[in-house]
């Protein structure tokens, strides 16, 4: 690297630099929402057919735990490429920022739905009783009692998911998914151009931010402290 | 209304029989763990009826049972005519409208307002938004927190949130309440206020408690008739009053001991011989209409003097008793005749 690249081609490429932010951007809210979701019902899952739930069922349980266990671990680089056959079949191509961005949200609910079961578990089990006694069904105790309780630490949950997210459309690139990741290797790293890279990471970092400050406030709201 | 009468007039409004309750062993291979071991029980309308016991004695299992929060092992539970151990879920869900339970940590929903909180039961219910408002009011007001409907309920003190609790209970009208260590997260004073309250809840809404505590003084306040649990089963059984003058099981005889010490154990009584001379005897107070003065009238007549050596006179439920250790001198052939005189004034015993 020359010391402090004055030479840098960031002016040239200004609009690969914001298709590329403009791709991580709807990587990672569609992974945040989607995956979100699903691994709001995977989370869910898990934590309602463990034993003493309100859905008590072990082999269900065993399933799930034993399908997330399988899937969290592996490194998102090699994920994301043994993804394509399934990406193929259910966006229609193995390659670019929608294939990309099918496998972050594959991974991000397998991600998420651990988050979830970890926050459900802090709901007093006494208040889940209290609603059981007052003769509501399993469903509208999920709903109304379980998922408002957790709500607080919930979404401060996904915030945190949010920069796992972020830290997967980076490696987009793999299967030419783009982002700014993908543009800061290439134009960046490769080329020994310091200012593409760090306003490629200003930029990541800045939506980070965003998220975590939108995150902290609506956490605050919630939990009304 | 006199607790036999109320038998005979009508069914019990709980009925326990023959009721065991067994919890796998935590490992595979582990001993199953008997929590409720052959208890037979019943909760005539209108009462409230405790049942006490140390912890793991299986009362809060027990509690458990009568609304299905947990399934029997065997035995039948009857609440108001419906066998609960045969009902499906649906049926159950039902049944427990009808039942309010009130719990030792509250329970409460911090996600919701107080408001919010009462809300939820009606809206389990199936009673409209535009409805529940009025019926909240009410509930308020009679819990004392109507200035509470829009606070949070992280924001209540303990003895708020108990009553939130009950109020939330009552909201759907229910013939029975439960209520499980109601009182114990609350301080003295609270406690009471609380006690009074659920004293309320039975004498102006007629509800019927079925209420578990290992505090004989809550027993004292409240209740009518109380259970003694230990080990699963129930050990004694009885009107509370009967209980405190004359526990005959040794874990109700240590309850009653946390609340009224009138009987002097061995090594007092042998302290109080080294510092009182004459006979030992004991009055056993049971009846309201019995006059101390009569008995110590007799006592002076025969010109036997006593002194008071230990016990007191307590008060349960309107009820007076007390047991009374007095220790005699004068002519022994005058105190055998005062004895025989107020024989059938007051049970006496001697002291050995």
């Amino acid at each position: 690297m020359g010391p402090l690249a004055i030479d840098t081609r960031l002016g040239d490429l200004q609009p690969e630099f914001w298709q590329a932010a403009g791709e991580t951007l709807v990587m990672a809210t569609t992974a945040l929402l989607l995956g979100g979701l699903l691994g709001l019902a995977l989370g869910l899952g898990l934590y309602l057919t463990r034993k003493g739930g309100l859905y008590a069922n072990r082999p269900v349980q065993v399933v799930l735990n034993v399908a997330v266990n399988f899937f969290r671990p592996i490194p998102f680089v090699i994920f994301v490429a043994a993804l394509q056959p399934l990406a193929r079949v259910v966006v229609g191509t193995g390659i670019g920022t929608p294939a990309a961005t099918f496998a972050i949200v594959v991974a991000a609910t397998f991600g998420i739905s651990r988050i979830v079961e970890q926050n459900l578990v802090t709901v007093s089990p006494g208040v889940i009783e209290a609603a059981r006694a007052m003769g509501a069904s399993r469903s509208r105790i999920t709903f109304t009692v379980l998922v408002p309780e957790a709500l607080g630490p919930l979404v401060l949950g996904y915030t945190f998911a949010f920069v796992a997210i972020v830290d997967m459309t980076a490696i987009a690139g793999v299967v030419a998914g783009g982002g700014l990741g993908s543009f800061a290797q290439r134009f960046g790293f490769r080329q020994f151009d310091d200012v593409v890279m760090w306003a490629s990471i200003l930029v990541l970092v800045a939506f980070v931010m965003v998220i975590q400050l939108g995150g902290n406030l609506l956490a605050r709201k919630v939990l009304r402290r | 209304m006199t607790e036999d009468l109320a038998a005979q007039l009508d069914e019990p409004l709980v009925e326990l029989r023959g009721v065991v309750k067994e919890f796998p062993g935590a490992r595979r291979g582990d001993a199953a763990h008997l929590a409720v071991d052959g208890v037979d029980l019943r909760v005539e309308a209108g009462e409230i009826f405790a049942i006490i016991g140390y912890s793991g004695a299986g009362k809060s299992t027990l509690v458990r049972l009568v609304n299905a929060l947990e399934p029997v092992t065997s035995g039948s539970v009857v609440v108001d005519g419906v066998d609960v151990t045969t009902l499906p879920e649906k049926g159950l869900r039902e049944l427990r409208r009808g039942i309010g339970m009130v719990f030792q940590q509250f329970n409460l929903m911090e996600s919701r307002t107080v408001w919010g909180n009462l809300a939820f039961p009606l809206t389990v219910a199936g009673i409209p938004r535009r409805d529940q408002q009025q019926r909240i009011s009410e509930l308020l007001h009679f819990v004392g927190l109507a200035d509470k409907a829009h606070a949070r309920v992280s924001d209540l003190s303990g003895g708020q949130k108990q009553r939130v609790g009950i109020a939330r209970a009552l909201a759907t009208e229910p013939r029975l309440l439960l209520a499980d260590e109601a009182t114990s997260a609350l301080d003295p004073d609270t406690t009471r206020d609380v006690l009074d309250l659920l004293a309320r809840v039975n004498r102006e809404l007629g509800i019927t408690i079925l209420l578990i505590t290992h505090e004989m003084d809550v027993v004292r306040r409240i209740a009518h008739r109380v259970a003694v649990m230990e080990g699963g089963k129930v050990v004694e059984q009885g009107r509370a009053v009967d209980l405190f003058a004359d526990p005959q099981h040794p874990v109700t005889k240590r309850f009653v001991g946390t609340v009224v010490d009138d009987l002097p154990a061995a090594d007092v009584v042998a302290a109080l011989r080294e510092r009182h001379e004459g006979r030992f005897v004991r009055l056993a107070f049971r009846q309201q209409e019995v006059r101390q003065s009569e008995v110590f009238a007799t006592f002076l007549r025969h010109d036997v003097a006593f002194e008071l050596v230990y016990g007191g006179i307590e008060e349960v439920q309107g009820t007076t008793f007390g047991n009374l250790t007095l220790a005699l001198t004068g002519d022994a052939a005058a105190v055998d005749r005062a004895l025989a005189e107020v024989r059938p004034l007051v049970e006496w015993t001697e002291v050995a």
